[in-house]
């Protein structure tokens, strides 16, 4: 067996597990992070982890998690990977728990299990209400031990700029830059695997961290790297609104008790505590008696904003409702939710022990993400791999609470030995990729900065940027029309042609990160038209899309996949069909039984 | 009429590890719940001093700004922390901003604490597992032991306890308390209890636990209520006992 070499792009737990993987069957990787791996966005994901483990004696299987997950998604998902996952799940908790993850236990030393929304079942592992953070730990910490063994090269720090393709437009490497130096590089490699993550600067004020920018999945896309529905963006209800994020404020919290609730009187600014439970409007309880605060979070989502904008009952006319957990044990509060209160407590300063926390929905996830096939997570371009949020695959119009952390997983399982059976065959079969593939994408990368430094005008980055978020926040978040779309998608083009006069106040190479940003700012404009545009194309109701212009899900024409292929600064539509082979599609609803 | 009211930030300014430091001021428009991290993206949106001359926008480290990703520690008015959770409504002013001073700078506030994740291969924090493939479930583990572990597992690498531990300096290599805490973690977990012996030989080692002289400013300054005195305390015991009678066992 010949040893190759794959490069990673992204530490988060997709990367992280993927690179497992590759070192695990004695294979060499490059793992590129813009930040500490440890440091990623994975961190913070909170509540959990779902496997169909059945401890609970509920009668729960992995088909059970399969049906939940489709139908939860509004069955826009390729069927088999997707039961493959459900299927894959039990095995992933026992690996994780092998690492160490230190998930909360029964009396019996056995794994706990909380519910979460849009099932039934008690099917989320967890530990506290740091979950992400654990995981993504235990991965670090195998990563590191492969970094030991000379396995794993970390370069943090390095940003992926683009992928080296050859005549035959297949990937031999990766462009990248130092942060810190400035250095325009080409890296050369067998395979590569993206794992990016979310795009949720895309949005400004999301629940993301600030190096989801979706940066490498433009670049990637505008090299002919195909991407998949785009306009399948999910807002989670509950987050403490903030100017610099929104800061997510766990569905755990529902899955251990939390009810949402306004004033039945619109304008009742009495302290809440103060409020008869009489008076109080308990709206998802009321409305989908069965799921209660757990319907899914487009569900959630939505009941939230016609509280707010249609029946004008938001806490003291504002845009935010009470999730109230007052009247749970403090113990049992501390125990499983202490990392999450702990956030409200330290960014608001009200311990919602005795408060009830206010909060609003925000953009979370991107369910849409870079085209891979339904096998082992390949992209359109031969030796390009993706894995995690930044694919499309699992999740469809919309993702159930604590499958994201699985899917991770799953996907870097899949993408790692994929991308090595490729490096072989092309080590095999290819002679080593001649340097002047190398040099010319080195050459073009350079000179985009170059370009950048140089421009001259009197627009700021920042500003562009926050214009951007307003305007996607606005626009193509939870309620969607048409017209609304197509002037965002103006604005758009508006801010990509001001994008051109950006001055930057600092031209220097060492550690300039307005640079940097203004980069991934070009390519984040570049998505966000994406979004747009899908989105006006997509006339009808289905998860987190929803125009009230078009309320039904529409099987006959919508029950496709976008696929956008990037065409000279335009973007060419396709719509595949979705591989529902196994549960044939039903209505969605989750008001009655 | 409302006057908008205004925050000073002075920052303490490094262009490169060989640059001379200089203070800059900024007046930056005061919001309701602004932390330093909105004062410092305001700042690069219109990189002017407060008296009127332009600069660049400061270069600093931040990522999950929900306290959880350890990216954004600085010193802020003499105390280090994280800059997420530093609101500004409690915050005397002008806010003074410094980078840590126990790492090598970059620039401006950033700066380089790889030694942290370094240290922790040096120390092999990790459980060594036998592959990722189906071997079955983990150890059953104890609800109250898994509650300790926990705690000690959410260190998030920020070095706050690096920066006010006096034995870390330039004269002595201590790996800081945020390390031993690693040796503790893995040394408790049933898998890792196996290999406990090479992490505490690690940790008598240079820069070992022998040089915490147990001025307990660590756990004050830990962002995640870690209880770092009783994890040095922990593992100083654990590496005498193993000084003493690791030798039988191994």
């Amino acid at each position: 067996m010949s040893s190759t070499r794959v490069i990673l792009i992204g530490g988060g737990l997709a990367g992280l597990m993927a690179a497992i993987r590759v070192a695990e069957l004695g294979h060499s990787v490059d793992l590129f992070s813009v930040v500490p791996v440890r440091r990623s966005h994975s961190v913070c994901a909170q509540g959990g982890i779902n496997a169909a483990k059945n401890l609970k004696g509920e009668g729960d299987s992995t088909w059970q998690h399969f049906d939940d997950t489709v139908y939860g998604g509004d069955f826009l998902q390729n069927q088999p990977l997707v039961k493959g996952m459900c299927e894959a799940a039990p095995g992933i908790i026992d690996l994780l728990d092998r690492m160490g993850v230190t998930f909360n236990r029964t009396p019996e030393g056995l794994l706990d299990f909380r519910r979460f929304g849009g099932t039934l079942y008690h099917r989320t592992a967890f530990a506290g209400a740091t979950t992400g953070q654990q995981l993504l730990y235990a991965l670090d910490e195998q990563v590191r031990r492969f970094e030991a063994e000379g396995k794993v090269r970390k370069l943090e720090g390095w940003m992926f700029l683009s992928a080296v393709l050859d005549d035959g437009g297949v990937c031999r490497g990766a462009c990248a830059v130092s942060l810190r130096s400035g250095e325009v590089r080409t890296f050369p490699a067998d395979a590569l695997i993206v794992a990016t993550g979310g795009i949720g600067s895309i949005f400004r004020q999301s629940t993301n961290s600030v190096a989801c920018t979706g940066s490498a999945q433009s670049e990637l896309f505008q090299q002919g790297v195909h991407y998949a529905n785009p306009e399948m963006i999910q807002v989670h209800p509950t987050a403490i609104p903030g100017e610099d994020k929104c800061r997510l404020i766990s569905e755990s919290v529902r899955g251990e008790g939390g009810r949402v609730w306004v004033p039945k009187t619109p304008g009742d600014n009495r302290d809440p505590r103060t409020i008869p439970d009489a008076e109080r409007f308990y709206f998802l309880e009321e409305w989908y008696p069965k799921y209660g605060n757990l319907v899914p979070r487009d569900v959630a989502t939505r009941a939230i904003h016609k509280v707010v904008y249609e029946m004008g009952l938001g806490i003291d006319g504002k845009s935010m409702v009470y999730l109230d957990v007052t009247h749970l044990p403090r113990e049992m509060l501390t125990r499983k939710l202490g990392g999450v209160l702990e956030i409200y407590e330290k960014f608001v300063g009200l311990d919602p022990r005795d408060h009830p926390m206010k909060v609003f929905p925000a953009q979370h996830y991107t369910m849409g993400g870079i085209w891979i096939d339904n096998e082992n997570q390949a992209t359109n371009v031969p030796g390009i791999f993706a894995a995690g949020e930044c694919d499309y695959q699992y999740h469809g119009a919309n993702r159930l609470g604590a499958n994201s952390l699985l899917s991770c997983l799953y996907g870097g399982i899949l993408a790692g030995p994929a991308a090595v059976k490729h490096a072989q065959n092309i080590a095999k079969s290819a002679e080593s990729a001649p340097s002047t593939v190398f040099e010319r994408e080195q050459k073009r990368q350079e000179q985009i900065y170059e370009r950048l430094r140089a421009q001259q005008g009197d627009e700021n980055p920042i500003s562009l940027w926050k214009e951007m978020g307003e305007t996607m926040t606005q626009h193509a978040t939870v309620i969607r029309y048409n017209k609304d779309l197509r002037e965002a998608d103006a604005k758009l083009a508006e801010l990509q042609e001001r994008y051109n006069r950006i001055n930057l106040a600092d031209t220097g190479r060492w550690g300039n990160q307005s640079l940097h940003f203004t980069r991934e700012l070009g390519n984040m404009l570049v998505l966000a038209r994406l979004i747009v545009q899908a989105a006006v194309l997509r006339d009808e109701s289905r998860g987190a899309h929803y125009k009230p212009d078009f309320p039904d899900r529409d099987d006959e024409h919508w029950l496709r996949t976008t696929r956008a292929e990037y065409n000279n600064g335009s973007f060419k539509f396709q719509f595949d069909p979705v591989d529902t082979s196994l549960i044939p599609p039903r209505k969605r609803s989750y008001t009655n039984s | 009429m409302a006057e908008a009211k205004t925050i000073l930030v002075r920052i303490k300014r490094q262009a490169g590890p060989r640059e001379t430091p200089r203070w800059e001021e900024f007046s930056v428009r005061w919001r309701p719940n602004m932390n330093v991290i909105a004062c410092l993206i305001d700042i690069a949106e219109n990189p002017v001093t407060s008296d009127g001359q332009k600069t660049t926008p400061v270069s600093y480290e931040a990522n999950c700004l929900e306290e959880v990703c350890g990216a954004c520690a600085m010193v802020i008015n003499g105390r280090s922390r994280q800059a997420c959770s530093a609101l500004v409504d409690h915050l005397e002013q002008p806010i003074r901003l410094e980078p840590m001073t126990k790492f090598p700078l970059v620039r401006d506030l950033v700066v380089d604490r790889s030694r942290m994740f370094n240290d922790a291969k040096r120390m092999r924090c990790w459980v060594p597992i036998d592959g990722t493939y189906a071997i079955g479930p983990g150890p059953r583990i104890a609800p109250e032991r898994q509650e300790v572990a926990y705690a000690l597992s959410r260190c998030i690498f920020c070095g706050n306890c690096l920066e006010v531990c006096p034995k870390v300096n330039e004269h002595s290599d201590f790996v800081g308390a945020a390390i031993v805490n690693q040796v503790r973690l893995f040394n408790m977990h049933p898998t890792g209890a196996m290999h406990a012996h090479e992490r505490l030989r690690a940790v008598r080692g240079p820069g070992g636990i022998q040089e915490c002289d147990n001025a307990q400013n660590c756990v004050k300054a830990c962002p995640k209520g870690i209880p770092l005195t009783e994890s040095n305390n922990d593992v100083n015991r654990q590496a005498l006992l193993d000084s003493i009678f690791g030798w039988i066992f191994h």
